[in-house]
């Protein structure tokens, strides 16, 4: 299924923020002048289809009482990625995790994002990751300032 | 915040219902009324605990491409150089990290290419020659709700 006009209206309107009123897609439908249910339809086929990978509340979750996070930054031997991959992303803490490509001057090959509410604590967590996949070769950077934050809009 | 704001904020982080009338069906999971839900959701929305409701994509669906690049930045040109970088659209977060590479940023476009020829007009615009673009090769895990 590729992207008609209509998907891609629909988008716009739901890549940013729905209305916290009683009928939030009624909202869009009238915008668009298409009636509610092919919203609705639209919405749920685009979520079915993997366009949509999540419909909700993104949260700051600074605000949220989770105040510490750091991109851990791991060297592993390309047989191992695999396996220690699967291991990284089973922890809780860690909300994602990648194997993503090297440069010559830059060797990590696999990042995890480790949250906590303390620094800390990604600490203790990165050090468990390295006890359990056995891999010593990283590095943790805290961010110290965020500059921005947003949502992809993509038309 | 109590519990029960709590308990709604870990609920409507995914599967919102696509409904005519979602807070409707959410106040029926939580037994209170609708004008109950929608007055405690806007009230989260004002104390910016939420920062938006809506869809989230996968990029590599909707036909884009993303990667993640780090720079080695002056600390003299951090400012000017993150101002660069706020003109970009595709450029979703940005943040300064504790490294030699200190300012990181992820980046979507609609190919390779024009990454690249993004990344290099941003090198041009600020003199910042080392740019590292690091796109992944597999992804493990993302999530990006919290327990709260």
């Amino acid at each position: 299924m590729s992207l008609t006009d209509l998907d891609k209206k629909i988008i716009k309107e739901i890549q940013t923020d729905i209305s916290i009123t009683p009928r939030p897609f009624l909202d869009i439908a009238n915008k668009l002048n298409i009636p509610e249910e092919d919203i609705l339809k639209k919405i749920e086929e685009l979520i079915d289809n993997g366009y949509i990978r999540r419909f909700g509340a993104t949260l700051r979750h600074r605000i949220a009482g989770i105040n510490a996070n750091a991109m851990s930054v791991w060297i592993v031997p390309e047989k191992e990625v695999n396996r220690v991959g699967e291991i990284i992303a089973s922890f809780k803490e860690v909300t994602h995790c990648y194997e993503r490509h090297t440069l010559p001057d830059w060797k990590y090959n696999l990042y995890a994002m480790i949250h906590s509410k303390t620094k800390d604590g990604c600490i203790e967590i990165a050090r468990k990751i390295s006890e359990k996949t056995g891999i010593k070769d990283f590095k943790l950077l805290f961010s110290t300032e965020e500059f921005k934050k947003t949502s992809m809009e993509y038309f | 915040m109590d519990r029960l704001d709590r308990d709604i904020l870990n609920r409507i982080q995914s599967k919102f219902p696509i409904k005519s009338r979602p807070f409707k069906v959410l106040a029926e999971e939580f037994n209170i009324s609708e004008t109950e839900m929608i007055g405690r959701v806007n009230r989260l929305k004002n104390m910016a605990y939420i920062r938006r409701i809506g869809a989230s994509f996968d990029s590599r669906n909707l036909g884009f491409t993303s990667t993640l690049c780090a720079a080695r930045v002056p600390i003299e040109e951090v400012e000017d150089f993150v101002k660069v970088l706020y003109s970009y659209p595709g450029i979703t977060h940005n943040y300064r990290r504790t490294h030699e590479y200190n300012i990181w940023f992820t980046f979507i476009a609609e190919s390779k290419e024009q990454l690249k020829d993004y990344i290099d007009e941003i090198s041009e615009k600020t003199g910042i020659k080392d740019i590292l673009n690091l796109p992944a090769r597999k992804v493990f895990k993302v999530i990006v709700e919290f327990e709260t």
